[in-house]
């Protein structure tokens, strides 16, 4: 490695006395005196959320209403702080959606363990769920921070979807060209 | 007025002792306010904007303004030193443990009695200083009893029996002490100016600003502008003094936690923090009386000659009311300017290390203020022969 020698001029006397440099930082300070605040108030002024942020992890509805979620219970397995717990439920008979067959009973995501990693995000084999906008979580009780299933879809609303994956599979099985 | 002097002395001298207690708190409290608004515009922050009294908040315009600037912050925050439990560690000295702070308050409080904050002039038609004790030692008395209060530092640091209080209040006394030589050497110019050769000698702070409130060259001239070095001096000296920074070698909380108030809470840490802002009050008060002219306007253009202008003008002008409030005024300007300026430093340069301070205050200081000294000598011995 080369060496590089770096000369230091020897300082004028009028650094030395630091007035020059006392009186420069004066100016910079006074100039920001001066200046609006650089901060934001925080609950009345909100910073603007960037896309892809990952907040409280929600659950989201499909264009026409249906709940994503098919209870696999994949999140819950692989979420690393067991923050997840679900009750898997089955849809009824005469539903519209009969054919998806499975629905969550419960869905609850306790925010004092969720540690934000969006692994539950990563590995939903639905796109049911997602770590969205949502960055400020309160509350006074422990049993206030757990997201129950209701509060998640609220949260969570409803998502455009690209592939209508259950629609598709059932009108092909209703024309009989299933090809599995 | 004539009513208040015929009460008993005791009676006069306990109004008095009040209203220095009453004026200096709230001032106090003010200025920490101040610093900390100050501190938040230099960071490019808001500050405290938030607390308000509840039943006040419905008031339109005053109140958020107020509210913005913090004022009530400052209630809210003195209230709680009071309420707020006082712990006594188990370690210390007791006796000098309580004391440090109370000792801390009275040279803080009994020099502001020496300081004039205005003139008006008799109905004799003679210039009166607007003062609690016009006492001759003047400037002599602010030094002897402001410097008292580096034991109120030595003994907090001592009682508390622990090391980094300890460590703080012998840093703190130290560079009390040196700075101090520099001080005072640094004012003598001042007054082998002020005391004309034959006339009789005087240290009185009123006396000073008489010799800068004339018409003419010399004595119309600010002595700030007369003697520049002198008055940079006395400035740096000033903040080594009130333990300000860059010189806090007291607190310097970045290595000594807190120094010497490390082990204090509440109202006794308060009391420190009052006698700091008045200590530093004091001193603008009297940098500006000796360098700045006082509670004249501008230089060459004393408050007198201002107050005989506007009474053409403006028919109460020339009532001995008017221009008190009115020296006063520009008085308390001038001092709130150097309080800014106080601040302002303090947000802008890091702290000295404890061997630069020492190097700063002996190898350059003393040395400047001594060579001024005898500059100044020589040359008012050449003006005034
Ligand atoms: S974001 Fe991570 S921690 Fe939170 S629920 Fe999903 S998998 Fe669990
Ligand atoms: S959210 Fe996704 S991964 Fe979790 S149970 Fe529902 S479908 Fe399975």
């Amino acid at each position: 490695m080369a060496v590089i020698p770096v000369s230091r001029k020897p300082l004028t006397f009028a650094e030395r006395t630091y007035i020059p440099q006392i009186l420069g930082g004066l100016r910079i300070t006074f100039a920001r005196m001066i200046k609006p605040a650089e901060t934001m108030e925080y609950p009345e002024q909100r910073p603007e959320i960037p896309k892809n942020y990952r907040g409280v992890p929600t659950l989201v509805k499909d264009p026409n209403g249906r709940e994503k979620c098919v209870s696999c219970q994949l999140c819950e397995f692989v979420c690393p702080p067991k923050a997840i717990r679900i009750t898997p439920g089955e849809i009824a008979p005469d539903s519209p959606t009969a054919h998806v067959e499975k629905a969550p009973q419960a869905f609850d995501i306790d925010m004092l363990r969720c540690i934000y990693c969006g692994l539950c995000q990563e590995v939903c084999p639905e796109e049911a769920i997602f770590l969205q906008n949502q960055y400020s979580m309160t509350g006074l009780t422990r049993a206030e921070m757990v997201n129950h299933k209701d509060r998640l879809y609220e949260l969570g609303g409803t998502l455009p979807d690209q592939h209508h994956k259950w629609d598709k599979k059932k009108a092909a099985e209703e024309h009989g060209s299933a090809a599995h | 007025m004539d009513f208040f002097f015929q009460l008993p002395l005791w009676i006069q001298g306990a109004v008095k002792g009040l209203a220095v207690i009453a004026v200096l708190f709230p001032l106090a409290a003010a200025c920490s306010m101040a610093e900390r608004k100050i501190s938040a515009w230099i960071q490019g922050r808001p500050g405290p904007n938030r607390t308000v009294v509840p039943w006040l908040a419905g008031i339109p315009i005053i109140i958020p303004f107020l509210q913005r600037l913090g004022v009530f912050q400052l209630a809210a925050d003195g209230g709680k030193f009071v309420f707020k439990e006082d712990v006594v560690p188990g370690h210390v000295n007791k006796l000098y443990f309580i004391a440090a702070p109370i000792l801390a308050m009275i040279p803080a409080l009994s020099t502001i009695t020496i300081v004039p904050f205005g003139a008006y002039f008799d109905s004799a038609g003679q210039l009166v200083p607007l003062v609690l004790a016009n006492v001759d030692i003047g400037l002599l008395a602010v030094l002897a009893i402001s410097s008292l209060g580096v034991y109120s530092v030595i003994l907090a640091g001592w009682a508390s029996n622990s090391k980094y209080p300890f460590l703080g209040s012998i840093r703190a006394s130290a560079q009390l002490i040196s700075y101090e030589l520099s001080m005072t050497l640094s004012v003598l110019p001042v007054f082998l100016w002020v005391n004309a050769p034959g006339g009789q000698g005087t240290l009185s702070l009123f006396a000073v600003v008489q010799a800068q409130s004339g018409t003419g060259f010399f004595n119309g001239l600010w002595l700030g502008i007369w003697m520049p070095v002198s008055a940079f001096i006395f400035l740096v000296a000033l903040f080594a003094e009130t333990n300000r920074q860059p010189f806090d070698m007291a607190e310097s909380e970045a290595d000594l936690v807190g120094g010497f108030h490390t082990e204090y809470g509440a109202f006794k840490w308060s009391l420190f923090f009052v006698a700091e802002y008045a200590h530093m009050i004091v001193g603008s008060g009297v940098f500006t009386l000796l360098f700045l002219g006082g509670w004249n306007p501008l230089p060459w253009i004393p408050l007198t000659r201002v107050v005989h202008g506007l009474s053409h003008w403006i028919s109460f002008a020339g009532h001995p009311l008017f221009m008190g409030v009115l020296g006063v005024l520009i008085f308390l300007g001038k001092v709130g300017f150097f309080i800014f300026f106080f601040m302002w430093i303090r947000w802008t340069l890091p702290r000295f290390r404890y061997d630069q301070i020492m190097k700063l205050g002996w190898q350059k200081l003393l040395p400047l203020a001594i060579g001024n000294l005898v500059f100044y000598a020589l040359l008012i011995a050449l003006i005034q022969k």
